[in-house]
């Protein structure tokens, strides 16, 4: 054993080598171009001029903005906010929950057995679920300057553009829970030959009302967030207000508008996890 | 190597858990540098305890430890490090990433040695491959050394955490039940590798095993553990079956045994009811 | 057992229905948005004249290589930024998972909440007036964003990880750095990475809508040609956006699949 310490073994090779040290430099071939396109200069940071520009704007974010007519402004920015947040959402649940009942395996009565329009029936649902992807691939604030090019500024563009990607999500959502849920009861209902509706409300709906409540409420909060952001291409709101003040670059009112909405945030938060408590 | 005296004194050593339970009581323990110590009892002594105050895992509640001489509580944080550096431990359970390679599993062993550079650099490309293979092909497990830890069986993992120790070189080595997932061959290679490492380079080794049978066989000194106290502590050939027994009572005065195709080189073993005990847990 | 009828009614669930029928009339009549006006005959036919002019996009060979282009540049600006995320999410979970005291725990958390809380535009509008027009400031803006998010998952997964491999290597003589890497860091590398994977896809989206506020790319090209009213470009751009959000969203699939094979 002692013989194996004196005198140094030949170097082993690492069957991994290779392979890291080809990974390693591919990366920094594929990293440089990366860099050149995202036009990365970190020290454009530093240039003095626009260190000036935004010295003087975040100088202006102390103190936030108390001006009592902005405060106005501001009060019904939040209000039309909440207001472009729920009624997406319940455009959203409107048009998707009873796409999604239409076309959920749990309630196809062709799965069943042969009886007329066998085909129609998994077509017509693999159609929609594909439009419905589509829709949804695209974020809500490209259909939010789509809506805004094609009917005006307003808080109108930003909930149909909730309403089309939301939609799209709470599809999807409820078609995984409503085949998630107790399918056997309701297929029972069927093969007994009860109408869909009847075994929707009998056997589906007690199962899994609470989750698919759940999720809704919990896709609102995530409404919120986006109604502002959405506002910054001129769907109204909380964003539209933030967009003009920051092109005046008037710290004051940014500062105002960023802190009033990381309290809205927080309090949706606590609203969407209170009520999915209640639900649970 | 010329290292300062690693010689490992305990004395009068308790250790009280959180929980109230006695877990060491006035334990002490001297051994000499160069020395190589089993211990031995039924679970629920403090074997695996004691192992952990030797090797500063724990502080004790009383009592006092040096190691060289020197106690390692007192040590600033740089001085302690150094000393860890020069004591091994073999777990029980090695705790080792899954997804980690055995080769840097085992060169892991060197990080108290090695600079924060060349430390990260290796895990990427193992600096000294050729070392591990040397260790593990001590415990026949050479051919291993590049497949991921998640790959081995639980004898295999616990040969890979002693083949860390090897890999360390240190001048105590304290070996918590080592072998307790292995067959009763490779249990005697295991052991003997840990052996070989105190008659060859002088490590101090302190062994705690559940097995009497390798206890009896590898260690010129046995000391016996049961409740927190140390029953006996005598040279093997003075160790008797009724000790052994007397130590097993709550046991059913059954001894553990790794296996019967262990050579028996001991006379005493007559007396002792043979139970084989693959592993434990 | 299947249960066919509920035992008993559940009144908060109906007085929280009532109150969210409540909130949803007030909200439609707060916007005082003219429905009859906006789904009218002549909206309707405008609305119709707006999506056919969409119809068909323009594929010219040099229009399609400026979409490329602005594809290119909407990716790299989500990959660095999602890197730059990557590494400064690891560096401030270690404190965030509360592995230098409590208080460097504290201000590390509210750093991150704070980081995540503002969405990406509103980033990127800010890191506009910071480093300019252009994609640069799109890369800070999701580099931001995104190190909150990552960061928060990263201590979890710190927080979650065993510390006996870790510990085990420190009574053994290692340095933190060395035991971290070791024992720590391969238990959680595999996640971590899947995570950014996962966000790279979010981001890729976001990359492209980040040029609205002028962080370049195709979302900055799109912006500009809606604003003149070419549709067909439009067109041309958002199935480009598409297509590159499918590419990334299958090459993350990919990875994430074929995760690290074995590591260290």
């Amino acid at each position: 054993m002692s013989a194996a310490a004196e005198t140094l073994p030949a170097p082993l090779r690492d069957p991994a080598a290779r392979g890291r040290l080809g990974a390693l430099v591919v990366a920094i071939v594929v990293l440089w171009p990366l860099l050149a396109l995202a036009e990365f200069k970190p020290w454009r940071l530093l240039d003095p001029g626009g260190l000036q520009v935004m010295a003087n704007f975040l100088a202006g974010f102390l103190p936030p903005s108390t001006a009592p007519d902005f405060l106005a402004l501001l009060a019904k920015a939040t209000v039309e906010t909440l207001a472009i947040a729920t009624a997406g959402i319940a455009l959203a649940f409107v048009v998707a929950v009873p796409l999604a009942v239409v076309a959920t395996r749990s309630l196809a009565v062709s799965r069943i057995g042969p009886g007329p329009g066998r085909a129609a029936g998994p077509a017509v649902r693999t159609a929609a679920r594909a439009v419905l992807t589509l829709l949804r691939a695209i974020p809500e604030v490209v259909w939010a300057l789509v809506f805004v090019r094609a009917l005006g500024l307003g808080p109108g563009a930003g909930v149909l553009a909730l309403a089309v990607t939301y939609g799209g999500m709470l599809d999807k959502a409820s078609t995984e829970i409503l085949e998630s849920g107790d399918t056997r009861s309701a297929r029972a209902l069927l093969e007994a030959g009860s109408p869909r509706v009847a075994a929707l409300f009998y056997a589906l709906v007690p199962s899994t009302a609470q989750e698919l409540a759940s999720y809704t409420v919990y896709r609102w909060e995530c409404a919120v967030r986006a109604s502002v952001v959405m506002g910054f291409v001129g769907a109204g709101g909380l964003g539209q207000l933030m967009d003009q003040s920051m092109k005046m670059l008037n710290g004051g009112e940014a500062s105002s508008i960023l802190l009033t909405f990381l309290a809205l945030v927080i309090i949706a938060d606590a609203l969407s996890a209170v009520i999915r408590r209640v639900l649970a | 190597m010329s290292e300062p005296a690693h010689d490992v004194r305990l004395v009068s050593a308790s250790l009280v858990h959180p929980n109230g339970h006695r877990a060491l009581r006035a334990v002490s323990l001297a051994l000499g540098a160069g020395e190589r110590v089993a211990v031995i009892g039924p679970s629920g002594a403090g074997k695996t305890t004691l192992v952990r105050v030797l090797a500063t895992s724990l502080k004790p509640s009383g009592g006092g430890l040096a190691i060289g001489g020197v106690d390692p509580w007192q040590l600033g944080v740089a001085a302690l490090r150094r000393l860890r550096a020069t004591i091994g431990v073999v777990h029980q359970s090695p705790p080792i990433p899954p997804r980690l390679r055995v080769v840097t599993a085992v060169l892991a062993g060197r990080l108290g040695t090695w600079p924060a550079w060349r430390s990260l650099a290796s895990l990427f490309v193992p600096r000294d491959a050729a070392a591990a293979r040397t260790a593990l092909d001590r415990l026949d497990l050479g051919e291993r050394v590049f497949d991921r830890c998640d790959r081995l069986s639980g004898g295999q993992l616990q040969r890979v955490g002693i083949a860390r120790v090897l890999c360390q070189q240190a001048n105590v080595i304290l070996a918590d039940e080592p072998v307790s997932a292995l067959d009763p061959a490779l249990a005697d290679l295991s052991v003997g590798a840990l052996v070989a490492e105190n008659e060859t380079r002088g490590a101090t080794l302190v062994a705690s095993l559940h097995a009497v049978d390798l206890a009896l066989k590898w260690f010129p000194r046995i000391v016996g553990m049961k409740d927190g106290e140390i029953v006996f502590d005598r040279p093997t050939a003075a160790v008797t079956s009724a000790m052994l027994h007397e130590l097993y009572a709550t046991e059913g005065r059954v001894l553990p045994q790794q296996g019967v195709d262990v050579v028996d080189r001991s006379v005493r073993r007559a007396n002792v009811v043979v139970l084989k005990r693959p592993g434990c847990q | 057992m299947a249960t066919i009828a509920r035992e008993r009614p559940c009144w908060s669930c109906v007085a929280l229905a009532v109150g969210v029928v409540a909130a949803v009339a007030a909200s439609f009549a707060y916007l005082a948005v003219d429905w009859k006006q906006l789904f009218g005959a002549e909206s309707m036919r405008l609305m119709a004249k707006f999506v056919a002019e969409f119809f068909p996009p323009d594929l010219s060979p040099a229009f399609l290589a400026k979409a490329t282009w602005g594809a290119l540049q909407t990716f790299a600006v989500a990959a660095i930024g999602t890197l730059l995320a990557a590494v400064a999410g690891g560096v401030l979970a270690l404190p965030a998972s509360g592995r230098f005291g409590v208080a460097a725990q504290l201000a590390s958390r509210l750093a991150l909440n704070f980081l995540r809380s503002v969405p990406e535009l509103v980033w990127a509008a800010l890191m506009v007036i910071a480093a300019g027009l252009g994609p640069f400031a799109g890369t800070l803006a999701l580099a931001l964003h995104t190190t909150g998010v990552l960061g928060r998952l990263y201590a979890e997964s710190l927080e979650n990880a065993p510390r006996a491999p870790e510990q085990a290597l420190r009574d053994s003589g290692s340095g933190r750095v060395a035991a971290f890497a070791y024992a720590t860091l391969p238990l959680v590398v595999a996640q971590g990475i899947a995570y950014a994977l996962y966000r790279l896809e979010m981001n890729i989206r976001m990359a492209a809508v980040l040029g609205f506020v002028g962080a370049g790319g195709l979302g900055q090209l799109l912006y500009f040609h809606l604003s003149i009213f070419q549709q067909p470009q439009a067109a041309t751009l958002l199935i480009a956006m598409f297509v590159l959000v499918f590419a990334v969203d299958s090459l993350s699939a990919f990875v994430r699949g074929r995760m690290l094979p074995a590591h260290a």
